[in-house]
């Protein structure tokens, strides 16, 4: 099976598990859900090197999942990826169950480290990548952000620190969605020219629609010999998939209706 | 202290090729043996304190046992979530090492004094609370910070200060250590103040005063039994840190007297709240404006005996 091609299904039913338990658990962050969903899908369906059934795998590549408030999905595409059962899923957000909120790794084997505080993944990533290196394995690391993240100082300190240390094997991505908690980004704390920066700040950067598999893929896949740490400017569509909840900040808090989560779900299938 | 730190972390680090050294762009004149040593073990991640430790947990999630260094408040408080969730949640191994605990810095002002460390780093899950008294139990602790996983938090003095112990710790002094014997009253220091507890201990037994004292370099995990067995049948403990008195020794040791319905009446020396806004002293002065040197915790033991 050629597994790139796969990623559009696989895409499509990360988005379906992310409406069904943001709507089943009445939680928020749908829209920041479906608009890594894409990333997301090529990530683990054409990426990665990992071992399920062996999560410890010392050269596996490393994600970080840094905008832990997208929780949901990141649990889809562990589950499916077969890591835990996809029934694991049902118990997204409820008591004594291991799917919290915010992305755990308490219990959930695939994940490798827990968020929900923005600002703190690239820094960690950077310590996988770091750690790859000096241990000379041929694991990258990849550090997926929001853009309202960007605010964070600490995640300028992380973007200082990779290209000093020539952390070749790391990978930002950021989810360019546009929307951050209290509105527009351009309206709250503008980051443009946002691909400057990143560039100035020695990164090799890479700006994609972050809805078109093969620019992921082609993004994503292992560069050229470089001593330059990767960034990943993704633009999204903040609820993609969904015509009701796309571009709309809303989304950004209220779970589906059982009868908007049927249409949602009719919409998602319909593509492709 | 911070010269026995760094040699024993350089001879840990023969040892075993999993210790890494990173630091926020202090050390400088302590940390080149090490980084000489270990080049492909050390990085100073420049002055980026929430960067630092998030760097070390990717590493200790790798499988080194990392050690991060800088001054006073700048590796605690200024990156308290990433310790909490970066490092804690996970029970990494990152040990925290602070050098210029309490007034070490004394003169160089407010934003060098580390006073409340203790209290926020005994409040994080999982985290060790470790503060040396002297070279040979920093060099004893640092080992077991070295050996035993998880998060781990040591505070350091300077350089230079004296060797208080006779001989190098077999052990490390995970228990208390007895150190004075007598039977009117027992003392409890902390860290790097254990000079002026001792200093004190000498003046009250000049004027025949029996003291008991004990270093207690561990505040968490506290081995409670222990400081119960040291207290037992005293009418009298103090307890001394040159911290807040809110959240460090004394508020370790409290809430074990009360709880355990103990008649000890406890007398703290510790540093009042706010006690040093706005206060430009070196560290043997800071330490007397705050009532904690040695003549006042034996002024205060006298008055509290009404001896």
């Amino acid at each position: 099976m050629d597994i790139a091609a796969s990623t559009p299904a696989l895409a499509r039913r990360l988005r379906v598990h992310a409406l069904r338990m943001v709507a089943a658990s009445r939680s928020s962050h749908i829209g920041s859900c479906l608009s890594m969903a894409d990333l997301l899908a090529v990530l683990y369906g054409g990426v990665l090197r990992f071992r399920p059934d062996e999560p410890g795998w010392p050269d596996r590549d490393r994600v970080v999942v840094s905008k832990g408030h997208a929780a949901a999905i990141v649990y889809a595409v562990l589950a499916e990826s077969g890591y835990f059962p996809i029934e694991r899923l049902e118990g997204y957000g409820r008591d004594g169950q291991p799917l919290s909120g915010h992305v755990t790794h308490s219990g959930n084997p695939g994940v490798e480290v827990s968020s929900g505080s923005l600002g703190h993944g690239l820094s960690i990533a950077a310590g996988f990548a770091l750690a790859g290196l000096r241990k000379k394995r041929p694991m990258r690391a990849f550090a997926l952000l929001s853009d309202g993240e960007c605010d964070e100082g600490s995640t300028w300190e992380a973007a200082l620190f990779a290209p000093h240390n020539r952390l070749s094997n790391l990978v930002a991505i950021i989810d360019y969605n546009k929307i951050q908690s209290f509105g527009r980004v351009e309206d709250v704390l503008a980051l443009e020219p946002f691909a400057d920066k990143w560039r100035a700040f020695g990164w090799a950067v890479r700006e994609i629609d972050g809805h078109d598999h093969a620019a992921i893929h082609d993004a994503l896949k292992r560069p050229e010999p470089s001593e330059r740490p990767i960034a990943i400017l993704a633009h999204t569509v903040k609820g993609k998939g969904v015509s009701f909840m796309e571009n709309d900040l809303l989304w950004h808090y209220r779970p589906p209706s059982p009868e908007q989560l049927v249409a949602a779900i009719a919409e998602v299938e319909a593509v492709g | 202290m911070r010269t026995a730190f760094i040699e024993t972390l350089i001879e840990a680090a023969r040892r075993d090729d999993d210790i890494f050294l990173l630091n926020a762009d202090l050390g400088f004149s302590v940390l080149e043996p090490f980084a000489a040593e270990f080049p492909d073990r050390y990085v100073n991640v420049g002055v980026s304190e929430q960067n630092l430790i998030g760097v070390a947990a990717g590493l200790a999630l790798s499988g080194f046992k990392v050690f991060v260094y800088s001054i006073g408040n700048f590796p605690t408080q200024r990156c308290l979530e990433q310790i909490r969730v970066d490092v804690c949640y996970h029970q990494a191994h990152v040990v925290v090492a602070a050098v210029g605990g309490g007034f070490s810095y004394g003169a160089q002002g407010y934003t060098h004094h580390a006073i409340e460390d203790f209290a926020v780093m005994r409040a994080l899950p999982g985290m060790r609370v470790m503060a040396p008294g002297d070279p040979h139990e920093t060099r004893a602790l640092t080992r077991h910070l070295a050996e035993i996983p998880g998060p781990g938090y040591i505070r350091l003095g300077r350089a230079g200060e004296p060797v208080v112990h006779a001989a190098p710790l077999a052990v490390p002094p995970i228990a208390p250590i007895h150190m004075r014997e007598g039977d009117d009253v027992v003392l409890l220091s902390t860290g790097g103040i254990l000079t002026e507890a001792v200093a004190a201990a000498d003046r009250l037994a000049e004027g025949g005063i029996g003291v008991r004292l004990l270093s207690v370099p561990v505040l968490k995990p506290l081995d409670a039994a222990a400081v119960l067995d040291a207290i037992s049948g005293f009418a009298l403990v103090a307890t001394i840190e040159e911290h807040s008195e809110i959240g460090g020794l004394r508020d370790t040791i409290a809430p074990l007297l009360a709880m355990r319905g103990t008649r000890t009446r406890l007398l703290p020396f510790a540093v009042g709240d706010g006690a040093t806004r706005g206060v430009i002293l070196s560290q043997e002065a800071m330490r007397a404006h705050c009532g904690i040197d040695a003549a006042s915790i034996a002024a205060g033991i006298r008055a509290a005996l009404g001896a």
